[in-house]
């Protein structure tokens, strides 16, 4: 055979292996984390895991409900802070800013992108958690040392702020010109079409763009670790500290490995994480699969 | 080279004089990006008839089209002089207010856009705008202006299903329809039927001919024959310029202008 075809015929081998080998990484990860996790819940019962508040690995007692209570706090928070000035800067972008202003943010926002999450956290530590500590808990008359999910909260705000109005920005440029036209030469002000028509319109594409920063946010680690205080205890209020998932696993993984299934728990703890983001990145990939096809 | 044409002809003055034209267009000159798109132009439509505008593409019929709502001010590096006036005042004009410019114009684009939202919705939209909040009022024009389009029979019990669900002919046709809820006094259309099946385009021919009574009508199209059919006036646009505007018969068939000639004839396009 022609030496060239056979280049040809093992580029293609080559290629579908290499695919298939890094398929089967994620498989085993899974398949891994489901093997070690299996000890903790032979011990206890899934629903105990999951809503007891009592973590003491020493006495045996792993509940999660903190863990899943401190994600779940510093999230939300990250989120009732991101999603209206991503949604309002990025119809900014897309109907008010000149092309110039336009070109020069969007680069910027691959930049803030690339960031790595360690300088976030730095910034958090010297920046964010004095300024809750000093400057907003007494507002409210709490004394609190400024580690908390608040901290946590507005890390992580801005750490998903450039990927959800990257996102949202394409998702405003695919409503056809003549939609906003209509609404316009109907006498409606410019404001009233962006209200009642451009964002009903976008607005599945603006849901997939926040599970998607969900699930960012879900999953990011060591910023959030440097500044949220981890204690594991449930938090009652936005100045107590918290401790999520991913600061559990980074924290621990590797330390006190004679405590009687500790690492399975830590195991669990990560094929958790491993599962809801899993989720919530399916959802929004089904959310903006199904705006393609509409478009 | 053809002659500039201009309104001061005997012939556009006839048309012109026959009462206070609803939209008059004084030395309008239109740039894109630098280059020349609509090149001094000085129009009067006639009143309560249909007028199509025609010219090869990229001739700038489009564009003349949307000067007359400002709809062009939205796009970028578009740069317009000269004045429209619209019931005598000029669109153009520094304190002009847009929105209520626009509502006085019904736009038809070449496809239905209707609005993320209901059937009966897209029609109180524009009223909802303006102030309209009585449940019933709204009711009322939504009825009437479904039963104005012919729409009223296929759609009244389905009010709250999405628009989108509609045929492409019968969005049109609720689009015609939403625009009117807000009462303009013309209607521009944009090859409004050019997305539309043939019995969906006579439906919409034959809507905008009964409107007519009522409505300035302003129409682009590329179709001929269409303009042959629906329209009273001609205006044929020509590399930004008219060239040639009068009664349909007189421009279809004795057009004055060799341009005209060869575009009436098929021998450009």
């Amino acid at each position: 055979m022609n030496i060239r075809l056979i280049k040809d015929l093992l580029f293609k081998r080559i290629s579908a292996s290499l695919l298939l080998i890094s398929v089967c990484v994620v498989l085993l990860i899974i398949i891994g984390l489901s093997a070690k996790s299996i000890p903790l819940l032979e011990n206890q019962n899934l629903w105990e895991i999951l809503t007891q508040s009592i973590w003491s690995p020493l006495k045996g007692n792993f509940g999660f409900l903190p863990f899943i209570m401190g994600t779940i706090w510093v999230t939300l928070i990250s989120l009732i802070i991101a999603v209206p000035l991503c949604i309002l800067s990025s119809v900014y972008l897309v109907e008010y800013a000149t092309d110039r202003l336009r070109n020069s943010v969007l680069p910027l926002m691959n930049v803030l992108a690339a960031i790595p999450p360690v300088l976030y956290g730095v910034w958090g530590v010297l920046f964010v958690v004095p300024m809750v500590g000093q400057w907003i808990a007494p507002i409210f008359g709490v004394n609190a040392s400024g580690y908390s999910v608040l901290s946590g909260g507005i890390v992580l705000a801005v750490m998903i702020f450039p990927i959800m109005v990257s996102i949202i920005v394409e998702v405003l440029k695919t409503i056809p010109q003549e939609l906003k036209a209509a609404s316009l030469s109907l006498g409606a002000t410019k404001w009233e079409t962006i209200k009642k028509v451009i964002l009903k319109k976008a607005k599945p594409g603006i849901i997939a763009a926040v599970v998607l920063a969900i699930s960012r946010a879900f999953g990011e680690t060591i910023a959030v670790l440097m500044v949220c205080g981890n204690i594991p205890r449930v938090p009652q209020s936005i100045f107590d500290a918290g401790y999520p998932i991913p600061a559990l696993i980074a924290n621990n993984f590797g330390e006190m490995m004679s405590i009687p299934l500790y690492d399975s728990a830590l195991m669990f703890a990560a094929l958790l994480l491993f599962v809801i983001i899993f989720g919530f990145n399916l959802i929004s990939r089904i959310i903006l699969n199904r705006l393609e096809e509409e478009a | 080279m053809y002659a500039h044409p201009s309104i001061e002809t005997k012939e556009t003055q006839d048309i012109a004089s026959s009462s206070t034209p609803h939209i008059q267009i004084k030395d309008l000159n239109v740039h894109i990006d630098g280059k020349h798109i609509l090149k001094n132009i000085n129009l009067s439509i006639p009143n309560n008839s249909i007028t199509s505008i025609i010219g090869p593409s990229g001739c700038g019929k489009t564009t003349l089209l949307k000067t007359l709502n400002r709809l062009m001010d939205d796009s970028k590096g578009v740069e317009i002089n000269g004045s429209v006036l619209v019931n005598g005042e000029d669109i153009y004009a520094k304190d002009a207010e847009v929105t209520h410019i626009r509502k006085k114009m019904g736009l038809l684009s070449q496809r239905p856009f209707p609005l993320p939202m209901s059937i009966y919705d897209n029609i109180a939209y524009g009223p909802r705008i303006h102030g309209q909040r009585n449940k019933k009022v709204l009711t009322e024009i939504v009825e009437k202006q479904l039963k104005n389009v012919g729409l009223w029979e296929e759609v009244k019990d389905r009010l709250d299903s999405s628009a989108t669900s509609l045929s492409i002919g019968q969005q049109q046709r609720l689009c015609l329809a939403r625009g009117l809820a807000v009462q303009p006094e013309i209607i521009l259309g944009d090859e409004s039927t050019s997305a539309l099946d043939p019995i969906s385009t006579q439906t919409i021919e034959n809507l905008l001919v009964e409107l007519k009574k009522d409505y300035t009508i302003v129409l682009v199209t590329h179709i001929l024959r269409q303009a042959r059919r629906v329209s009273d006036y001609i205006i044929f646009v020509y590399n930004g310029e008219i060239v040639e505007f009068g009664k349909t018969e007189d421009v279809l068939l004795n057009p004055k202008n060799e341009i005209t000639q060869q575009y009436v004839k098929g021998f450009i396009s």
